[in-house]
């Protein structure tokens, strides 16, 4: 049975009648038409659903949309935009990382979340914060300058 | 922003007026952007000169404002090719680089080159589009002859501007010229569609000396609306009235479904099915509704007879089985028979490469909506003219009345599960009444896509007295190529029509090494198997990055290192000794050069304790395109796990468009290389695949991936352009099998290298 929910996503309140067992994924994409999280595997295996979370990334689709509460939503279009950029977004567009790009939420979302706390990351503190998110088109070595200069343009 | 809303917003401007006085041989007013506006396709539609290959229209374009759009029947897989095709058209059109717009991907608007093919986006695609550009250059520089009464021999062109030598003030615009009208000029189109399609105007290319823009590291336009999340995938077609769709699929491989219980999803707001002999599929208005739906609709399927062996005597089932169809590799050199009967010595091998998967990053979308007899499919699938043709075909409509157009999908790697997608979203959409938007689930998308085939491969050679090899012989026997083309245009190719009562067309080949190793005598040949399944199979095979090439080239290049270490020979000093052809000779040195390659044999001998480094060489050829690398790797003998540390490539395609997106797609395939060799193998039990996600199906981790990968490119303005997309895939396993073998002495002769597999090895 469909019930109301009250979400705020990038700064901006909605209203949204779903089943409470709806993942956060589908409401973000089908119902508020913001289709920058990507449905990759429904099972938390891949990350390419990635949102913030109360500033914690989290796989939207395995998140039930009744999981949620009052709890503030971003979405990678909402981390930073053409004219106020995320430095991790910057960053990916020097180093030309995406190929397919359909893996990009769960890197600079995960990869944000990350270097907000950490500040100067070694390389392997780098590499264990971004473990199990998949990228099929093998662009491992662009992701990891991308967020060595990122890393470096927040210190 | 959806696409359908983008495109609201191009027919508002779309076609132009054509102003200025009509010349003789232009065309009709043209729309600059329409790739996905309906309104002025249909005003221009009768405009135009024919979508055909042997018009220049059907290539290039050049508007009122003097851009340039250039329409491309290739399609960009995520390489950022459309950089590398706007600067040789810019080149030769002698425009500025960001004039040139390339429009992909749309049969409405480009014809069919092939799509995404093979490597052979520059290779022969971007040579379409160079000779079509040096023509429109030869036609506009004619065009300002007449309108300023000089010479075409007296006139040059900078920055899109046709200009008198010796009188500055005489000059016309391409603008000017022609724009806003299409060209009404006849090439001499060679017959072929799809990637052997040429048609060459009357103009000769550049000379590559006077190149200013092709070669240069432009980069890609496309990064910057990726990461703002302003830019749509495939899966972000929304069309007005569309409903969602989920397959279903049966837990043994060619079961039907026998009984479908439809009460039982009747809770779920609109669901409903749609069942038609072995298809079967679920619809409704939400997606999770229909998702849902899917999981809980009971359904009774036949009693199938388990079709596939246990996985553990696969190989056993390739060495067995009946072999279909042999073929040689060119005809052999000298008397193989005889110089084997004379050895000294007799070296031999065999090498194993498992199934694959595509295992693209999303499963694969398609979105068909069906308006009277005019049909519109948007798909990921790297081959949208072909896919226009399959939806035709599936539907049982002319091609004319279908429209495919490509958006940049979830990953894709070859005949991945786009093109299957795409037939079952037109069975659902012309059973819905409505627009249909389909989506696999993973356990679909890594389950059931098509695999790259299983094989093994023998390897002997005859060595004489002093040490020379005198003769070599290479087989590879295997489960074919193809059992679904690398285009889904026929019912046959694709599961819909497989489970709607089309049985699979297999189709028999394989291939042999590609390399230049100047043995006296030489044979090589391949042997096909039957597929296990008859249609419907999860595991029929087809195209995967660089079709066989990866597990051919593993077993040959891992044997050449047998032979040097047998030989107690450096590993490059041996290929040198017998590669015949300079450019190979050249890459290989230049790979050897970067990388500090010391001269030795393997193994070293000069390690002892639990964790071992070593280093591998392998080269090969694609085609007219040569790979040389060097792969350095670190073993934990007490895990069994390989850290692939280090790669340097040597990389020769000819001439280099764009360095820069050159290097990111070698980094992209060595990554992917590396993550087939150490981690990917489908698996399967005698009733399905077992490999449907993540955990069961594991790709290179980011705590795996190298520490660096060093590339060398080696231009050649001179020699024409050649692949880049897929080589560099093809030598990476034999390199990391070989630095394995330098490591430990000891010889993995079976991808993937799992440490499970590794330890056992070593132990």
């Amino acid at each position: 049975m469909n019930q109301r929910f009250l979400l705020t996503v990038n700064g901006t309140s909605h209203a949204v009648d779903a089943d409470p067992d709806t993942p956060l994924l589908y409401v973000l994409r089908d119902d508020l038409g913001l289709n920058n999280p990507h449905f990759g595997c429904g099972l938390a295996q891949c990350g390419a659903c990635t949102v913030h979370l109360d500033g914690q990334a989290a796989r939207s689709c395995i998140t039930p949309i009744s999981a949620v509460g009052n709890g503030e939503i971003v979405t990678l279009a909402g981390l930073g935009t053409p004219e106020k950029p995320h430095p991790l977004q910057m960053a990916y567009i020097e180093e030309q990382v995406p190929q397919c790009g359909y893996c990009i939420n769960g890197w600079i979302m995960t990869a944000a979340a990350f270097l907000r706390d950490k500040k100067k990351p070694t390389d392997a503190e780098i590499r264990i914060a971004l473990e199990g998110l998949k990228c099929r088109c093998g662009t491992h070595m662009a992701i990891l300058r991308a967020v060595k200069r990122a890393a470096a343009a927040m210190d | 922003m959806t696409r359908m809303e983008k495109a609201a917003n191009f027919s508002r401007r779309a076609v132009l007026k054509a102003g200025g006085a009509l010349v003789v041989s232009i065309g009709a007013p043209v729309s600059p952007d329409f790739a996905y506006a309906d309104e002025a396709l249909s005003m221009s539609a009768t405009m135009r000169p024919a979508l055909t290959p042997d018009q220049l229209s059907s290539y290039i374009a050049v508007n009122a404002d003097g851009g340039v759009s250039a329409f491309f029947g290739k399609m960009d897989m995520g390489h950022g090719i459309s950089v590398a095709i706007a600067q040789m058209v810019a080149e030769e059109l002698d425009v500025p680089f960001d004039t040139v717009k390339v429009v992909m991907g749309d049969t409405a608007t480009s014809v069919n080159q092939g799509g995404a093919s093979g490597s052979t986006g520059i290779q022969e695609g971007g040579r379409q589009l160079r000779a079509a550009a040096a023509e429109a250059r030869r036609v506009l520089v004619e065009l300002a002859a007449d309108k300023l009464g000089v010479s075409a021999d007296q006139l040059t062109v900078a920055d899109g501007v046709v200009h008198a030598a010796g009188d500055v003030a005489k000059k016309a615009s391409y603008g000017e010229l022609i724009g806003g009208r299409y060209f009404n000029v006849e090439l001499a189109w060679n017959g072929q569609i799809g990637n052997p399609l040429y048609a060459p105007g009357k103009a000769r290319s550049k000379d590559p000396k006077d190149y200013k823009i092709v070669g240069q590291p432009i980069r890609r336009e496309d990064v910057a609306p990726r990461v703002f999340a302003q830019s749509d995938f495939c899966t972000d077609v929304k069309v007005p009235g569309m409903v969602h769709g989920r397959m279903i699929r049966p837990a043994v491989a060619g079961a039907m479904p026998v009984n479908v219980d439809e009460s039982s999803i009747k809770h779920i707001p609109g669901a409903r099915v749609v069942w038609n002999e072995g298809f079967l599929g679920v619809l409704a208005d939400k997606e999770w509704d229909a998702i849902k739906a899917s999981r809980e609709l009971k359904v009774t399927w036949s009693n199938a007879p388990p079709p596939f062996p246990d996985q553990a005597s696969l190989y056993d089932h390739i060495r067995k089985s009946p072999v279909r169809k042999q073929e040689a590799g060119g005809k052999p050199i000298g008397d193989v028979d005889e110089a084997f009967k004379s050895a000294a010595r007799v070296i031999e091998a065999e090498y194993e490469w498992p199934f694959q998967s595509h295992a693209s990053m999303g499963p694969a979308c398609a979105v068909v909506d069906i308006k009277g007899d005019q049909i519109t499919v948007w798909t990921g699938s790297q081959k949208p003219h072909f896919t226009r043709d399959g939806v035709a075909g599936i539907l049982g409509v002319p091609q004319e009345k279908v429209r495919g157009i490509w958006v940049p999908g979830p990953g894709c790697y070859g005949r991945n599960d786009a093109g299957d997608a795409a037939m079952d979203a037109a069975l659902l959409a012309k059973a819905a009444g409505k627009p249909v938007r389909l989506q696999y689930m993973r356990d679909q998308a890594t389950g059931w896509d098509p695999k790259g085939p299983a094989s093994l491969h023998r390897a002997r050679a005859a060595i004489d007295e002093t040490g020379k090899v005198i003769a070599y012989e290479f087989m590879s026997k295997a489960f074919p190529r193809v059992d679904v083309n690398s285009n889904e245009s026929k019912p046959y190719d694709t599961l819909a029509g497989q489970l709607t009562g089309v049985p699979l067309r297999s189709g028999d080949g394989f291939a042999v090494p590609e390399e230049s190793y100047g043995f006296a005598n030489k044979r090589t040949y391949w042997q096909t198997i039957a597929p296990l399944l008859d249609r419907g199979s999860p595991l029929r095979t087809s195209h995967l990055r660089d079709p066989v090439g990866p597990q051919i080239h593993f077993a040959s290049e891992s044997f050449m290192d047998e032979l040097a270490a047998a030989l107690k020979l450096d590993p490059v000093a041996f290929r040198l000794q017998y590669v015949t052809d300079p450019r190979d000779i050249a890459v290989i040195k230049a790979a050897a050069e970067k990388a500090g390659w010391q001269p030795r044999p393997s193994p070293r001998k000069d390690q002892s304790g639990g964790n071992v480094s070593g280093r591998g060489f392998a080269y090969v050829q694609r085609h007219p395109t040569r790979v040389a690398i060097v792969a350095e790797v670190d073993v934990d003998r007490s895990t069994g796990k390989i850290w692939a540390r280090k790669f340097t490539v040597a990389h020769d395609c000819g001439q280099i468009i764009n360095p820069d997106g050159l290097r990111h797609a070698i980094e992209g395939n060595v990554v992917q290389g590396i993550s087939r060799t150490l981690w990917e193998e489908v698996k399967f039990d005698n009733k399905m695949v077992t490999s449907i996600d993540w955990l069961s199906y594991p790709i290179l981790d980011m705590t795996e991936a190298p520490e660096t990968i060093d590339v060398v490119l080696i231009d050649h303005p001179e020699i024409a352009p050649s692949g880049a997309g897929e080589p560099s895939t093809r030598p990476v396993a034999a390199a990391i099998a070989n630095a394995v073998f330098d490591a430990t002495g000891v010889r993995i002769r079976r991808v993937p290298f799992s440490p499970d597999y590794v330890k056992a090895a070593l132990s």
